[in-house]
């Protein structure tokens, strides 16, 4: 692969796990959420995440070129081969948690589509211009369950001040930059992580103060999940979710 | 006259399709859903709703079975995501179909940017019309619908989001 496709291909490796690995852990919800409604509304988040995967995972196989398809992508590959953001392979925690790292991964999310849905690459474009419609309830659904709790109960708000308070560490990663960022900027094919902070830092802001919460100090970002560096979780995550095709390979149904 | 042939095929196709239901709202076809974008002599070209909708291989699936059943298995069919479906191409015959299902039609445009806590739209209920309904949850039992309560009959029903 020349550079640039690597480049490429890593961007949409970066956004395709970030989706999976989040959509899977939203999945292990099912059955589990506070109430019913819910339950089915962390299904329908995952649902679309998992779509969106689907688009960007099979893109990366053709850029990279070498035959592999989502599935291949998805389900072989090892740990340090992933490069989804470190936030989303977090553990769910209780429900505070799990919307505390939904409400910052959406914001962001939705903010990236938006510099994506003008991207010099048209793949990435159109996937944009189509997720942007999903992404939009997404952070309608996580940031009114933030005002919900802040602005609720005492217990609510504490919890939710605490979830907030321990999952921040990891948005530091969202923002910042590498060669291999501004290789693709300089290319047209997505702004810079930096540019996407201002936007995201008003959303936040917005979001909290309607919920009586408080912004916790930025920290330094000590190793990055889009470099192929992860928490212990995420092998255990895999552990399970490729559990079939690591024991059968290629099994089919 | 080659062009008169090519439009009685495609009005033939067209037809074929407009008995294939939506699997989710089977009273509703992939037509009038705005399903099927466009056919011509030799393809069909459709675009899911959402990214992750179970439903878009079987309606694929489904589409295909209805083209070789009329005798169309020369004309293929094609996904294509862009551009990216809307709700506002669901048409008019789909809408009343919907609140026949029970299920109330999305009511404004599609171009709506996000609004974090924009003002909710009155969704009025597709059973007794009344617009004292209130959001129970905006994902209901697909990705495509919320759920909502009505104040007056009481009913829950869904609701066609606007994409």
């Amino acid at each position: 692969m020349s550079n640039s496709s690597e480049a490429l291909f890593n961007f949409c490796l970066r956004l395709g796990d970030s989706n999976l690995i989040l959509g899977h852990r939203l999945s292990e919800w099912c059955g589990h959420a506070p109430i019913l409604e819910e339950d089915m509304a962390l299904m329908n988040v995952a649902l679309d995440l998992l779509g969106q995967t689907r688009v960007l995972l099979t893109y990366a196989g053709e850029v990279e070129g070498k035959g592999r398809d989502e599935d291949k992508l998805a389900y072989h590959r090892d740990t340090f081969d992933f490069k989804n953001v470190q936030l989303v392979e977090q553990p769910n925690g209780d429900f505070a948690e799990t919307l505390a790292r939904q409400c910052f991964f959406d914001n962001y999310h939705y903010l990236l589509l938006e510099k994506l849905s003008v991207s010099s690459d048209q793949t990435l474009r159109d996937h944009a211009n189509k997720a942007l419609k999903e992404v939009r309830y997404h952070c309608q659904h996580s940031g009114e369950w933030i005002v919900r709790l802040g602005d609720g109960t005492e217990e609510s708000h504490r919890r939710m001040q605490d979830a907030i308070n321990e999952t921040w560490c990891f948005t530091g990663e969202l923002f910042t930059d590498t060669a291999e960022d501004r290789e693709l900027a300089e290319a047209g094919v997505v702004a810079l992580p930096s540019s996407l902070k201002d936007g995201w830092n008003k959303q936040l802001s917005a979001i909290l103060s309607e919920a009586t919460l408080e912004r916790p100090e930025d920290v330094p970002v000590p190793a990055m999940g889009k470099a192929g560096a992860h928490s212990e979780h995420l092998g255990y995550l895999l552990a399970e979710m490729q559990f079939l095709q690591r024991s059968y390979p290629d099994a089919t149904w | 006259m080659v062009t008169d042939q090519v439009s009685i095929k495609q009005k033939a196709v067209w037809a074929a399709l407009q008995t294939v239901m939506d699997p989710e709202i089977p009273i509703v076809s992939v037509c009038d859903l705005g399903i099927v974008r466009d056919v011509d002599e030799e393809e069909v070209i459709i675009t899911p709703t959402y990214s992750g909708c179970p439903a878009t291989e079987m309606i694929g699936l489904d589409i295909r079975m209805a083209l070789d059943k009329a005798g169309f298995d020369d004309v293929k069919v094609r996904t294509s995501t862009s551009p990216p479906w809307t709700t506002d191409w669901i048409t008019p015959k789909g809408r009343e179909k919907l609140i026949e299902a029970g299920i109330a039609p999305p009511v404004q445009s599609s171009g709506s940017k996000q609004g974090l806590f924009s003002d909710k739209p009155n969704i009025p209920c597709p059973l007794c019309q009344s617009t004292n309904t209130i959001l129970v949850s905006q994902f209901g039992s697909t990705a495509c619908k919320a759920l909502y309560k009505c104040g007056d009959c009481l009913e829950p029903f869904d609701y066609f989001k606007c994409i």
